[in-house]
């Protein structure tokens, strides 16, 4: 390694230097500084001087405990019940707040739990908002990376035909990248509207009025499928040129061949085309998966997180802290789990897709 | 457009003042850069009357657009770059003040007597900004709305109490004749939220943080009269008698003049428009009282000296020279909001005696209590309204009122109280 860089000309390292000092200066610079700054309690407008805390923001943002409720029990021990047959348990702030007998649940919320038996059990986080947010950029990751792949893959095998206009299709599919995301947020905050909505108009007319309108962005179980789903219709472009770009890579006489031989266009697509992709589908897999970590205008325009914490994304959240709040080392925090997480699927991701 | 000649005048008067040496130069900075009404307008002709009312002092005004203002500050701070004379919206004063971006103010306090309490930004018992408007906020309906479904028509000395509020909700809802009763202007994402709600949590009883220290919110934001609070809120969008958090931003500009909703809890600022539509039959109602007394939000953009100004007596020269009844007058003419003084008032078009808005001036004298006074609002008001929008959607009331107070109070130790004296 050395001796290469060593072998490299001064004109060489001249070219290099302004992307280099361009990354330095705002993406690994900001990132120590980040990592830095999440051992401290650093505010954004403070009077007060920064001290180093050690990793009290980690274990303010990771805290986990596990709880069991029994339920209350009249004075013969059968269990309570309210009037629809629930079963009565105490309140858990009983447990959480100022409690000396459970120290470790100070100032915990409860997360989600299951019922064993009588009993309920609880886990407990000591920011049940960033959790949210952890599991909804996993879940947004998990079901946008392939689907986006699948769809820009479709759409590049559609538009790689020699037709007339086919450029037509080629622009109209790239469009939606080139809009700024921001302005695309908006047109689908729009169409997601509750009652007029274009989408609720568009399915009632379809199923001939049948279907009642409904509040995309504002319900727990459709607001991040929605934001998923115009996240795909947005990216997919974008991938779909990286694709064709692969799929033209591929050379035609494979195929000449191939036809020759009597080759269906399944064979033709299974034994020439997808193996001719593979460094392709390695890039793209690993650049959405990346895109999708970094979530963050969708939300800022059209949920803010909400309802009820059901679209919160770690980059929303590191920015709402840092920013929004002024705690800079909490929102540094964030990041570098961030970082530290994608970092890992990225590696996972090499070392599944590596040449065997 | 209007914008050109006020910029070549800018350039003129700037190298003018570098002609004349004897004069010193400050500088302004002011967030409504491209504001829709004749606010922008108003504050350029009130620096150029000031620099050619006196031979000391040359001011240049930069302005920003609102969304961005606080933030340049806020990076302006940090370089030591800061204007002599800033613009500062009322709750975020005392972070400014802590943070050291400001300076007592120091003028003649004789100037603020009579004033509206909104206007003057005190803390930790120095004066440090002060306003030359207010707002304030109406329950807005229409009096044939009212007479229609037999509700009383509430006035200062006696509002609606909550009981009469809900009824009147319920009597109306039942009806059928709107999509909602109340229009609350949850569209309305931001700093609307602690500024309109946290007055109704405070007619109940409850507060965003305690006023007696500022250094806790337990019991204050989840006490009995807040969890209380929390389960009338909450109602509100379970009954279906307000749209909730995914309100159309449409509609909450124009619901209540096309007859979607029959009361909105709206802004002065909104006011001119329902009066145009309405014309007598506009009214403007006070809060309803839930038990503590009525209360509406109050304070608005204010101007104060930076802590880095080399020249605070020019500084404070011009903003005595703006504290005036006529200046009062012409912005609230110019942009519909509430001046300071009942002197000013009367020769408002808006609200002078017998001037369609005149409710208003009332309601900001004898209902607003300011937001609370500490560094840590701007968290605090975050923590609030992420609060009252999941109680909105649903979440149970005590566990995210607990939630609230926990991040609040945290904030408040890890800025080891805010210096609050």
């Amino acid at each position: 390694m050395a001796s290469k860089l060593t072998r490299s000309n001064r004109s060489g390292w001249l070219m290099a230097f302004p992307g280099v000092a361009l990354m330095t200066l705002f993406i690994i610079v900001p990132f120590f500084l980040a990592f830095a700054f999440s051992l401290t309690n650093q505010r954004l407008a403070s009077p007060n001087a920064a001290e180093y805390v050690g990793f009290e923001n980690y274990s303010d943002l990771l805290g986990l405990a596990v709880f069991t409720l029994e339920p209350e029990r009249d004075e013969d021990g059968a269990v309570l019940r309210d009037d629809d047959g629930e079963i009565d348990y105490p309140r858990l702030r009983n447990f959480t707040r100022n409690n000396p007998e459970y120290p470790g649940l100070q100032g915990k919320r409860e997360w989600f739990s299951w019922q064993s038996g009588d009993n309920r059990t609880v886990v407990l986080a000591s920011d049940v908002v960033f959790m949210k947010a952890l599991v909804n950029t996993i879940t947004f990751v998990f079901f946008v990376a392939p689907i986006q792949a699948g769809l820009a893959l479709c759409l590049a095998l559609l538009i790689n035909q020699r037709l007339r206009g086919i450029n037509v299709f080629r622009t109209v599919y790239f469009m939606p990248v080139v809009v700024s995301i921001v302005v695309v947020s908006l047109l689908w905050k729009f169409i997601y509207s509750p009652g007029d909505g274009l989408l609720n108009n568009v399915l009632g007319w379809l199923s001939f009025g049948a279907f009642n309108g409904i509040d995309w962005l504002g319900r727990t179980d459709t607001a991040l499928p929605s934001i998923m789903a115009m996240s795909i219709w947005q990216g997919v472009g974008f991938h779909m040129v990286i694709w064709l770009a692969g799929l033209q890579n591929i050379s035609p006489t494979l195929y000449e061949a191939g036809n020759i031989e009597g080759a269906s266009k399944w064979q033709a697509f299974r034994y020439i085309t997808w193996p001719g992709l593979r460094n392709t589908a390695v890039l793209i897999l690993i650049v959405i998966t990346m895109q999708a970590f970094a979530l963050y205008a969708q939300i800022a325009v059209m949920t803010k997180g909400g309802p009820l914490d059901s679209t919160q994304v770690l980059v929303f959240q590191a920015v709402e802290r840092g920013y929004g709040k002024q705690d800079i080392s909490g929102g540094s925090a964030i990041s570098v789990i961030l970082f530290v997480l994608v970092l890992a699927i990225s590696l996972v991701q090499r070392y599944l897709t590596r040449e065997k | 457009m209007k914008t050109l000649p006020i910029l070549a005048g800018l350039v003129i008067s700037t190298s003018l003042a570098g002609a004349a040496s004897a004069q010193t130069d400050l500088s302004l900075w002011y967030h409504g850069a491209g504001s829709a009404n004749a606010e922008e307008a108003l504050v350029n002709e009130l620096v150029e009357e000031f620099n050619a009312s006196q031979s000391d002092y040359v001011i240049s005004i930069e302005t920003f657009p609102q969304l961005a203002y606080n933030d340049a500050v806020g990076a302006a701070a940090l370089a030591g770059e800061l204007p002599d004379i800033l613009d500062v919206d009322g709750p975020v004063m005392p972070n400014w003040a802590w943070a050291g971006y400001m300076q007592p103010l120091g003028i003649d306090e004789s100037l603020l007597e009579g004033f509206l309490p909104g206007p003057i930004g005190s803390w930790n018992g120095e004066i440090y900004s002060v306003g030359l408007w207010d707002a304030a906020k109406a329950m807005t309906t229409r009096k044939s709305t009212l007479e229609k479904y037999g509700i009383r028509i509430p006035t200062l000395d006696t509002p609606w109490t909550g009981d009469e509020f809900n009824a009147a909700l319920q009597t109306i809802a039942a009806s059928g004749d709107f999509d909602y009763p109340l229009d609350l202007g949850m569209a309305w994402k931001g700093e609307w939220y602690p500024y309109a709600f946290s007055p109704l949590l405070q007619s109940f009883g409850g507060d965003i943080v305690d006023r007696t220290t500022y250094q806790t919110a337990e019991g204050v934001l989840n006490g009995d009269e807040a969890i209380a609070f929390g389960e009338w809120w909450q109602g509100l969008f379970e009954k279906g008698y307000a749209p909730g958090t995914s309100q159309d931003a449409a509609d909450r500009e124009t619901g209540l003049i096309e007859g979607k909703y029959a009361i909105s809890w709206n802004g002065n600022w909104a006011a001119p428009a329902v009066v145009e539509a309405f014309g007598e039959d506009a009214i403007f109602l006070p809060a309803p009282d839930f038990g503590n007394r009525p209360v509406i939000g109050a304070a608005s953009w204010q101007f104060g000296v930076s802590a880095t100004s080399e020249n605070p007596d020019g500084a404070r020269a011009f903003i005595e020279f703006a504290m005036q009844d006529r200046w009062f007058t012409a912005f609230s003419d110019g942009t519909g909001l509430i001046p300071p003084t009942r002197s000013a008032a009367a020769d408002t078009k808006f609200y002078a005696e017998g001037a369609p808005l005149e409710a208003f001036y009332g309601l900001s004298e004898g209902q607003a209590l300011v937001r609370p006074v500490t560094p840590g609002y701007i968290v605090q008001a975050k923590v609030f309204e992420k609060a009252l929008a999941d109680i909105a959607d649903g979440a149970d009331v005590a566990d995210t009122l607990d939630a609230a107070v926990d991040e609040i109070n945290e904030d408040i130790e890890n800025n080891r109280g805010y210096g609050h004296n």
